[in-house]
C-alpha cells in the first residue's frame, strides 16, 4: 500500500531504515576535513616531546650496536679492543656519545614516567599508587646502575 | 557597558563556503560563564544561524567538545574567566570531517563503538530468578574508570594517530572495550581480541598519552590501551609456548 | 520524498527508548523497530539522573512498603494498579541491567547496595556511585549495540505524528544533518522524549527538554494528563539549574536559611536530629521542601544572590572522605560549575523544576487513547507518580513502562497492516508547511529567545510553586499573545546543513503548547495536592479531585477538559504525614 501511494506521489520508499552514512543531498554538498599536517608534531611542545620519545630510540638502538661493536672487538683480541677504545676518543664519537646519552636518560624518564599507565598492580584489592610503580623502576634503575658502577669501578 | 571579550568563531556552510572561516562576536564577559553561556549568548543575541551541539550543561551527556584556543574541551566546563582578557578561539574538533560551523561527523565513532563490542558476553546466562552476579566493590573497580567514557570524543580530537590514520579504533572506544573485558560478569575477552589486537586496534597506538590528559572524566584511555598491549602480548606469548593450552 | 517504515518506530532514545526498543527485539526478532532522536541516544536527558533507582530487593523491605510509600507521596493521586504493577517488576528489571553490565555500587560482599532516598521509609535505592542514570543509559544503549535488528535515527527530529483513520501510522522527520524531511511510516509509535522543564526558567532539565512528544501526541489529538504536576527540585544551583542530588541530604546534608538556622523544623517536617531519618527534615519529599523554601523568601529569611534568593545547603560536617566516596559527583559539579568547594563552602541552592509527573496519558500497557500511539518514560503519564513523583522513582519507570509499551506495540503492530497511502499526502503538506514556516521564512521581528524567555517567565510567575487563579490567568493570557507573535519570528538561518535554529523555533512552538496545557490544567484544579498548590485552594478536596485532570486540544486550537477517576486498589486515602507524626503512626503501627 505504501508502495502504491508512495508511487502515485513520486515518492521513493526505502526499506528498514538507514545504512550507516546520512544520505547526502542537493543541499549537504560536502563535509570538511581538514588534511593534517606534515609538521603537526611542532604545533605543541607535549607533541614535540612524544616525537622526540619516539626518535630517542634510535640513540637506543645506536648504543645496542655500540656494545655489540664493543663485544665483537673484545672477541677479536687485545689489539682490536685497543683499536675499538681509540676510535671512542675521537671528537666525533664522543660529540654521537654525548647526544645518544642525553637521548637514552630522555627515553628512561619518559618511558619510566608512563610506566603507571600500563602496569597495574593490585594489592589487597586496592590499586598500587602510580608513583609506587614509577618508584619501583628509578629504585631498579638506581640499583642497577650502582651495581655496574661498582663493577667497573672496584679495580 | 560591563566588560566584554572576544570570541573567535569558525563558521561553515557547505552551501556557501568552501572551507571554514573564522567570525568574531563580541560577548558580554563574566566570570561564572563558561564558554558555552558565550556561544549560547550569540545564538540568542547576535546571530541564530550558529550551530554547535550542546545538551545538559553539565558535563555528563557529552555534546559539547569543542577545540577552544587549541585544546580539546567540553565547552559547559571551561570558563571564559580561563581565557581572560581573550580572545577565545572557538573551532570544531579537530580531525574529524565538519559538518557545519562548530559541528563535527561521528558516525565513524559509533561504528568503532559497535566493533569492539560494547556489552556483557557471556557463555551461559544466568536466569533473573537466580539474582544478580556477585561483584565486590574491589572488582567493580577494576573496571569503573573505563566506564566512564560520556562519548565526548575529546580524545580522539587529541589523538595524532587518529588524525594520520582515520581506521584506528581510537581511545574512547578501546577504552570501553577494556571496560568489558575486566568486569568480572563478562567472558567476552576473546570475541574481542580479534578486533582489538588488529594494527588498527591497539597496537596502532604509539602512546602519545594526550587522550588521557585531555579527558574530562579521567577515564584514562591510554592506560587502557597499554594495558591491553600487555594483555595481548601474554597471550601471544602463552599461545607460543603452549599451543595445545589454546582453547 | 524519501519514505522508510518500520513495524515498531520508537521517539526518544533515552532510558525508556532504548528499553523499550530492547523489548520489541525480544518480543518478536522479526519485527523491524526504529529509534529516532534528536540526539545521539546517550545524549540524553537519562544521562543526567544521578540519586538511584528505587526497587525492593533486600529482606525487611515489602512491595507494599513500596506502594504505600509511592501512593502516599503522590498525595493518592497515582492509579494503584499501576503502581502494583511498577513495584512488582521493577526488581526484575533493575536485576536485568545488572545482567547487561550496569555497574551498581555494591555491598562488600557482592551483593546489590541500597541507600535512603527522600520519601522512602526504607533503603531500597540502587545506585551506581552518584550517576546512576549515566551508567543506566550507557549500559542500555551499548547492550542495544547488540542488537542488529534495532535499526536507529540518530540526530533526526520529529514534527509530526501521521494520523489516519484514528491511528498513528508514522511520523515527518527532519534529517537534522542534511535538512531532508521525510516521512516514516510505522504499524506503531512509542513516544519515549521526556519531560518538559525548559518551559521553565529554573530547571535542572538539559536544553533538549522541550516536551517535543507531548505536543506531538496533543496536536495529534491524544489526551494529556495531570499537566498542572510540576515536580520542583529543592537543591538545584542557581542560574544553571544543576541538580544537587537528593543523596546529598540522605547522607546527612542541611538545609539552612540566612541565619544558619535548620528552618524546615518550622513546617512540619519534624525535629533536626544529628543524623539523617528518613521521611524526616532534609529527606521529607520534594514538594513540602520547596514551599517551605517560598515561605522563607516571604519571611525575608533567604539569603540574596545573583540569581535571585537561595538558601544553604551544608555537607561540610561529613567530612571530605564520606563526600569523596559518597558524593564525588555533587563535589566535582560545585568546583566545576559553581566554583565552590563542599567540602569546606555552603552550597547556595533554590528549587528548579525538576520533573513533569504529567504528560501523555497511557494505560498501565503505555498505550494512549490514540491507536497504535504508545508513551513511556517521563513524556507519559500512567500514572504512578500522582501529584508528587518519589525521588528515585523515574529511573524504575522507564524500565518497567519502557519495556510494557514495548511490549505492547509488539504485539499490536503484529497484527496491523502496511499503513495506507493517505498519510503520504499528509506528509507531503507537512513537508511544505516547515520549508514555508521556517526553511523559506523572510521577514519577522520577534527573535525566538525573547519568546522563550516570556514564556518561561511568565510560567515561572503563574505556575510556579504556588499558584492562584489570577497568576494562571494572567499566565494563560500571556501564552496566548506569544501563541500570537510565535508566527513573526524572525530566523536567520538559511541552510539546511544542521539547522539548530530551525530545530529550536519547532521546539518553541512545542513549548508554548505544553505550557498551554499546564496552565489550562492548573486553572481548573481548584484544590492543592502535592506539586498543585493553590494559595485560593489550600485544601486536597478527594469530593471533586481524586481524578485525573486529562487536557485535549481541539482542531481550532482552543483546549478542552475532562476527568478521569483514579484507580483506588487498596489504599484508600489518607493524610500525607511526615516528621515526627509519621515516627509516631509507624511506632504506634509496627
Amino acid at each position: 500500500m505504501v508502495q502504491i501511494a508512495a508511487d502515485a506521489l513520486g515518492c521513493q520508499v526505502k526499506p528498514g531504515g538507514l545504512s550507516g552514512t546520512p544520505s547526502h543531498t542537493a543541499y549537504h554538498p560536502r563535509w570538511y576535513r581538514e588534511r593534517v599536517s606534515t609538521y603537526w608534531w611542532l604545533w605543541k611542545w607535549r607533541y614535540l616531546k612524544f616525537v622526540l620519545r619516539e626518535l630517542s630510540s634510535v640513540p637506543v638502538a645506536y648504543f645496542v650496536t655500540l656494545t655489540l661493536v664493543q663485544v665483537h672487538a673484545l672477541s677479536d683480541g687485545p689489539q682490536a679492543y685497543a683499536d675499538f677504545q681509540r676510535w671512542m676518543t675521537h671528537p666525533v664519537f664522543l660529540t654521537l656519545n654525548a647526544i645518544s646519552f642525553l637521548f637514552v636518560l630522555f627515553h628512561t624518564v619518559t618511558w619510566f614516567n608512563l610506566a603507571p599507565r600500563a602496569i597495574v598492580v593490585r594489592l589487597r584489592g586496592k590499586r598500587v599508587p602510580e608513583f609506587l610503580i614509577a618508584g619501583s623502576n628509578y629504585a631498579a634503575w638506581l640499583v642497577i646502575s650502582a651495581a655496574v658502577a661498582w663493577l667497573i669501578l672496584r679495580s | 557597558m560591563a566588560e566584554t571579550i572576544k570570541l573567535e568563531v569558525t563558521r561553515y556552510a557547505p552551501e556557501r563556503h568552501q572551507a571554514p572561516t573564522s567570525q568574531s562576536f563580541e560577548v558580554p564577559y563574566r566570570k561564572d560563564w563558561v564558554v558555552l553561556d558565550a556561544l549560547n549568548y550569540i545564538k540568542d543575541n547576535l546571530d541564530g544561524s550558529l550551530s554547535y551541539r550542546w545538551s545538559c550543561r553539565m558535563g555528563i551527556c557529552g555534546s559539547c567538545g569543542m577545540m577552544v584556543n587549541g585544546e580539546p574541551k567540553l565547552t559547559c566546563a571551561t570558563f571564559l574567566s580561563k581565557y581572560a582578557p581573550g580572545p577565545v578561539r572557538v573551532e570544531p574538533l579537530r580531525y574529524f570531517p565538519v559538518v557545519r560551523d562548530l559541528i563535527i561527523e561521528m558516525t565513524d565513532f559509533m561504528a568503532k563503538l559497535r566493533s569492539v563490542k560494547p556489552w556483557i558476553i557471556r557463555e551461559e546466562e544466568k536466569p533473573l530468578s537466580e539474582g544478580e552476579y556477585l561483584q565486590t566493590p574491589e572488582q567493580l573497580d577494576t573496571y569503573k574508570q573505563f566506564s566512564m567514557c560520556i562519548n565526548c570524543m575529546l580524545c580522539y580530537a587529541a589523538c595524532p594517530v587518529y588524525g594520520l590514520d582515520p581506521l584506528f579504533s581510537g581511545p574512547a572506544a578501546i577504552a570501553l572495550a577494556q571496560r568489558y573485558n575486566l568486569d568480572s560478569r563478562d567472558q567476552g575477552a576473546e570475541e574481542r581480541m580479534g578486533i582489538l589486537s588488529q594494527h588498527a586496534g591497539i597496537w596502532g597506538c604509539t602512546f602519545v598519552g594526550e587522550c588521557t590528559r585531555v579527558c574530562p572524566k579521567h577515564v584514562d584511555p591510554a592506560g587502557a590501551i597499554q594495558q591491553y598491549k600487555l594483555t595481548a602480548a601474554k597471550e601471544w606469548f602463552k599461545s607460543l609456548l603452549m599451543p595445545w593450552g589454546a582453547k | 520524498m524519501d519514505i522508510s517504515s518500520h513495524d515498531v518506530l520508537i521517539i526518544g532514545g533515552g532510558g525508556a527508548g532504548l528499553r523499550a526498543a530492547i523489548a520489541v527485539a525480544e518480543v518478536n526478532p522479526r519485527l523491524n523497530v526504529a529509534v529516532i532522536s534528536k540526539v545521539y541516544p546517550m545524549r540524553s536527558h537519562t544521562v543526567s539522573a544521578e540519586g538511584g533507582a528505587a526497587a525492593v530487593i533486600k529482606t525487611g523491605d515489602t512491595l507494599d512498603d513500596h506502594a504505600y510509600d509511592t501512593i502516599s507521596g503522590g498525595d493518592w493521586l497515582c492509579d494503584q494498579d499501576a503502581v502494583e504493577a511498577f513495584v512488582q517488576e521493577a526488581p526484575e528489571e533493575l536485576l536485568r541491567l545488572e545482567h547487561w553490565g550496569c555497574p551498581w555500587s555494591r555491598d562488600p560482599d557482592g551483593h546489590i547496595a541500597v541507600r535512603a532516598f527522600g520519601g522512602m521509609k526504607k533503603e531500597r535505592t540502587w545506585f551506581a556511585a552518584d550517576k546512576t542514570g549515566f551508567h543506566m543509559l550507557h549500559t542500555l544503549f551499548q547492550t542495544t549495540l547488540k542488537y542488529t535488528a534495532i535499526a536507529r535515527y540518530d540526530e533526526w527530529f520529529v514534527t509530526k505524528l501521521l494520523v489516519d483513520d484514528n491511528r498513528v501510522q508514522g511520523v515527518v522527520a527532519i534529517e537534522i544533518m542534511s535538512g531532508k524531511i521525510q516521512a516514516i511510516t510505522a504499524k506503531a509509535v512509542i513516544l519515549c522524549t521526556g519531560g518538559c522543564g525548559r518551559v521553565f526558567p529554573f530547571t535542572t532539565n538539559a536544553n533538549i527538554k522541550n516536551g517535543d512528544g507531548m505536543a506531538l501526541a496533543y496536536r495529534a489529538g491524544a489526551p494529556l494528563k495531570d499537566m498542572e504536576f510540576v515536580q520542583y527540585h529543592p537543591t538545584g544551583l542557581p542560574f544553571t539549574g544543576i541538580l544537587i542530588t537528593e543523596a546529598a541530604r540522605a547522607e546527612g546534608g542541611y538545609m539552612l536559611n540566612k541565619d544558619g538556622y535548620r528552618y524546615l523544623q518550622d513546617y512540619n517536617l519534624g525535629t533536626p536530629q544529628p543524623k539523617p531519618v528518613l521521611r524526616s527534615m532534609e529527606l521529607g519529599p520534594r514538594d513540602r521542601l520547596c514551599q517551605a523554601f517560598v515561605k522563607e523568601m516571604e519571611k525575608g529569611r533567604t539569603i540574596k544572590g545573583p540569581y535571585g534568593d537561595v538558601v544553604h545547603l551544608d555537607v561540610r560536617h561529613l567530612g571530605e572522605k564520606l563526600i569523596n566516596t559518597k558524593l564525588p559527583f555533587v563535589r566535582e559539579l560545585c568546583l566545576k560549575y559553581q566554583n565552590i568547594d563542599p567540602v569546606k563552602e555552603l552550597i547556595p541552592v533554590r528549587p528548579v523544576v525538576h520533573y513533569m509527573m504529567g504528560g501523555v496519558s497511557t494505560n498501565i500497557h503505555g498505550a494512549t487513547p490514540l491507536a497504535g500511539l504508545y508513551a513511556a518514560g517521563e513524556v507519559a503519564c500512567v500514572s504512578i507518580n500522582g501529584a508528587n513523583r518519589l525521588g528515585s522513582n523515574s529511573l524504575p519507570e522507564l524500565l518497567v513502562f519502557g519495556a510494557r509499551a514495548g511490549r505492547a506495540a509488539a504485539e499490536f503492530a503484529s497484527t496491523q497492516k502496511e499503513s495506507n497511502g493517505i498519510i503520504l499526502s499528509q506528509a507531503l503538506d507537512e513537508t511544505k508547511r516547515v520549508e514555508a514556516q521556517f526553511l523559506e521564512k523572510t521577514g519577522g521581528r520577534e527573535r525566538i529567545a525573547t519568546l522563550r524567555e516570556e514564556m518561561q517567565k511568565a510560567m515561572e510567575n503563574g505556575a510556579g510553586i504556588y499558584r492562584t487563579h489570577s497568576s494562571l490567568a494572567e499566565a494563560a493570557a500571556k501564552l496566548r499573545e506569544l501563541q500570537e507573535r510565535f508566527p513573526s519570528i524572525t530566523l536567520d538561518d538559511r541552510s539546511r546543513t544542521f539547522n539548530t535554529e530551525l530545530t529550536a523555533a519547532v521546539e518553541l512552538g512545542f513549548m508554548l503548547d505544553v505550557g498551554e496545557a499546564i496552565v489550562q490544567s492548573a486553572l481548573h484544579r481548584t484544590e492543592s495536592r502535592g506539586a498543585h498548590q493553590r494559595t485560593d485552594y489550600p485544601k486536597r478536596d478527594d469530593e471533586k479531585f481524586l481524578a485525573h485532570t486529562l487536557i485535549y486540544r481541539n482542531a481550532d486550537g482552543s483546549t478542552h477538559g475532562d476527568y478521569l477517576p483514579v484507580t483506588i486498589t487498596r489504599w484508600p486515602p489518607g493524610e500525607r504525614v511526615y516528621g515526627q507524626p509519621a515516627q509516631a503512626a509507624q511506632a504506634k503501627g509496627g
